[in-house]
């Protein structure tokens, strides 16, 4: 490790720089926290025009090559967008149709590249429909299929958690075909009545899905040629990890500032309650929790677009960062609620909103024992 | 001043080879950890001579300048020189306070007397230095510090006590914060800050004996011992200011250090090969679920420190708030150790009860030791609630604790 020169294990540049600032100054104005709130009760995570912004700074396409309308950067430029937008729980579709659109990149067809690329560039709204009852977070775990008959695909099980399915243009969908895991890209135009079921879910900035697939065809072009989806499939779920602690760490850096706030204001026993290393000391811890996070996160936005198959240094980079972001989440999420004392018990208290973000955050692609325990296999064995 | 990379590397396998050439061989005792454990004389004249072998091959001090007896080059040099030492594991530079707290402090406030005198002494390990900061009744609040110097002509004469003073038995000079003005507005304002010799008529350095049974510090008594005015550092009554500069070097939120190891490094990767031979129910530790959550926890920590230090150097990605890393650093690494030396000896088994000196304890004890030792810094240069209190006012803006 020391061996490692100076500063090589991170590398951020002038453009991620720059990207982190704007979307910084986005989410202050365009997402308060009070949007956030206010959008709580609507029908999607964000409304359209907020969205079509999105679209038009350019950051569905950041990570796609340009000969598709994309800025031809990488992930680790996504990480400088979604951490920021995390700060104030701005939720959309930025992350599942960034996935997306890196799946196809990496196992789709030259037509469906066409296809598709630009249109997700564009501001199509892309949906994951990954996890299936079970919830286990192996992606590989399939009971959902895909029957060939003719040169269509027939569909059959069902998908949970997925997420802006009602705005989405476009699923990703993982099945098991001819006994191995295959993906297949959904229209939304396929979907019948009652395709969707409207999911309860802990963060309620999500909008959550069941996807009932029985009785769903789609033409057989629609499936990624790409050999051993499996491997496909892990990198997606690598993916969605770092973009999960990206989000994580915009989150906790929100909440340790609400509550900050709380604490410098808040008077009992003519004292501000931040004077008392009660609560002073916890929230350094959280500081550092936070701390390594980000630097974790760093990291793992500078190795997973060098990683390659034969390299783990990416999958342990990224790992790491989900199960440190997981952990100094839940802590400093969970004090928040803690010291803002008998309001922290209110829905009003912006603090379980951060609470809920995170326990989401943490369920889905991986816990931190989860991920620990694969990067024990990984670093000891 | 730029440097071409060429330049560094060649640097670098330069250094690299001499320390290959001139690490020294096992001394056939056990070495301490850091200056705050020198317990016995052979530890201390070891380490002293290597320190001296170190500098005069040019590798230690070396953007320190050579007026003084620095080698006047860029610190990428130092860098680079005191980077083969921790990889090449070599015993640590054992005057931890001259090379980095007296010496940069001196460097940047002192005399050109005082620098003349000094600072090359300091490199080659001739004056070891120690530090009188803390006092039997106050360690924590150190601008409390009640040790007397009352002005008697152009000296002072100086009475009370300072603990905890590492290398106290060996030092030649100590960096003082006493009081010399009773009457002053505020504590602070009653403080005056020296670079007092140790080799006095009325001080006597008195050996304590440390929890893990060793000796590594003393208690210094002043009895009316007199020492010139010319021995200040700062003004009169200025010396909280001074104090307070040290503190930034000693937590190395300020540069200017003379380079070098201070401390034996110690890595997780050392405890997952202690697991590997630690017992369970018929097989190897290792193979624990529980154990490897914890060695993979302990592997997330202080891979995250190291990005932590790597980050910390690029100003685009501390913007929320510049210096908390910094800021934070002696509480995250000392915790750390500490943490990880307490799982290490709970892995040895029914072996965990065994101590230093008994021929079958493992490592010689290392982890016993390492664990009660690692509370010198969680404890001492300011406690871990103390850094606790400093992060969260300074880094998070709180209000002071009463």
């Amino acid at each position: 490790m020391t061996e490692q020169t100076a500063a090589s294990d991170i590398l951020f540049s002038d453009e991620q720089t720059q990207l982190m600032e704007i979307a910084g100054t986005f989410a202050a104005h365009k997402a308060p926290i009070s949007a956030v709130r206010r959008q709580l009760a609507a029908e999607h995570t964000i409304d359209a025009e907020l969205w079509r912004e999105i679209a038009g700074l350019g950051w569905l396409g950041i990570a796609i090559p340009e000969d598709y309308g994309g800025s031809g950067l990488g992930l680790g430029e996504v990480v400088a967008i979604v951490e920021p937008l995390g700060r104030n729980l701005l939720a959309s579709p930025l992350v599942s149709t960034t996935l997306t659109a890196q799946v196809i990149l990496w196992g789709g067809g030259d037509e469906q590249k066409s296809q598709w690329l630009p249109q997700l560039v564009g501001g199509a709204v892309a949906a994951l429909a990954l996890t299936e009852a079970h919830g286990d977070w192996d992606l590989t775990n399939l009971t959902c299929t895909a029957e060939r008959q003719g040169d269509r695909l027939v569909l059959q099980g069902g998908k949970t958690f997925v997420t802006d399915a009602s705005m989405a243009d476009l699923f990703l969908l993982s099945v098991t075909l001819d006994g191995a895991p295959a993906l297949v890209l959904v229209e939304n135009s396929v979907l019948g009545e009652g395709a969707l079921r409207r999911e309860v879910v802990i963060d309620e900035t999500r909008r959550s899905y069941g996807l009932h697939l029985d009785g769903i065809e789609v033409p057989a072009a629609n499936l990624l040629p790409v050999a051993g989806a499996a491997g496909c499939l892990k990198r997606l779920h690598l993916a969605a990890c770092l973009l999960y602690a990206a989000e994580m760490c915009g989150g906790m850096a929100g909440v340790i500032n609400v509550t900050l706030e709380y604490l410098k204001t808040r008077r009992q026993f003519d004292h501000f309650i931040g004077a008392y290393q009660a609560l002073k000391h916890p929230m350094v811890d959280a500081l550092v929790g936070l701390e390594q996070a980000r630097s974790h996160l760093y990291h793992a936005a500078t190795v997973f677009d060098m990683a390659v198959a034969s390299d783990q240094r990416g999958e342990v980079a990224v790992r790491m960062a989900k199960a440190q972001a997981a952990q100094a989440f839940a802590f400093a999420s969970d004090r928040a609620i803690q010291f803002h004392g008998a309001f922290g018990f209110t829905y009003e208290c912006d603090a379980q909103l951060f609470r809920r973000r995170a326990l989401w955050c943490e369920q889905q692609h991986g816990d931190g024992p989860h991920h620990r325990k694969h990067l024990a296999g990984l670093l000891l064995d | 001043m730029s440097i071409s990379a060429r330049e560094l590397d060649d640097f670098r396998a330069e250094a690299g080879a001499w320390f290959t050439a001139n690490k020294p061989a096992d001394p056939g005792f056990l070495l301490p950890q850091s200056f705050m454990e020198v317990g016995t004389d052979r530890q201390f004249e070891f380490l002293r001579a290597w320190q001296r072998k170190v500098y005069e091959a040019g590798y230690l001090g070396m953007a320190w300048p050579a007026e003084y007896g620095g080698g006047g080059r860029d610190q990428a040099f130092q860098d680079i020189a005191t980077a083969e030492m921790a990889r090449q594991k070599v015993p640590f530079m054992t005057n931890t306070i001259g090379l980095s707290w007296a010496g940069p402090l001196i460097l940047n406030m002192g005399t050109e007397v005082q620098k003349q005198d000094y600072i090359k002494r300091i490199l080659s390990a001739e004056d070891i230095w120690c530090q009188g900061f803390s006092e039997p009744d106050n360690g924590s609040d150190l601008g409390n510090a009640q040790l007397r110097a009352v002005r008697d002509g152009d000296e002072f004469v100086l009475n009370g006590s300072k603990i905890w003073t590492s290398l106290g038995s060996y030092a030649d000079y100590m960096i003082l914060l006493a009081r010399s003005n009773t009457e002053a507005n505020t504590k602070y304002e009653g403080l005056s800050y020296f670079l007092s010799p140790m080799k006095t008529p009325g001080i006597e350095a008195v050996p304590i004996r440390k929890l893990t049974g060793e000796y590594g510090f003393t208690q210094t008594f002043f009895d009316n011992a007199r020492i010139p005015d010319t021995c200040l550092i700062g003004e009169e009554g200025k010396g909280w200011q001074v104090a307070m500069k040290t503190l930034t070097f000693e937590r190395a939120v300020s540069g200017g250090q003379a380079g070098g190891v201070h401390s034996m490094p110690v890595f997780a990767g050392e405890v997952v090969e202690l697991a590997r031979h630690a017992l369970r129910d018929g097989r190897s530790a290792i193979e624990d679920p529980l154990v490897r959550d914890q060695l993979v926890a302990f592997l997330i920590e202080e891979r995250g420190l190291e990005l932590n230090n790597q980050r910390a150097e690029i100003p685009g990605l501390n913007t929320e708030w510049p210096g908390s890393i910094a800021m934070a650093r002696k509480l995250t690494h000392s915790e750390w150790r500490r943490r990880l030396n307490q799982f290490a000896v709970t892995l040895q088994g029914a072996n965990a009860s065994r101590y230093v000196d008994d021929p079958s304890v493992l490592d010689g004890g290392r982890w016993q030791r390492g664990y009660f030792n690692a509370f010198s810094s969680t404890i001492g240069g300011g406690t871990s609630e103390i850094q606790k209190n400093i992060v969260g006012e300074r880094v998070l803006g709180l209000p002071k604790s009463d």
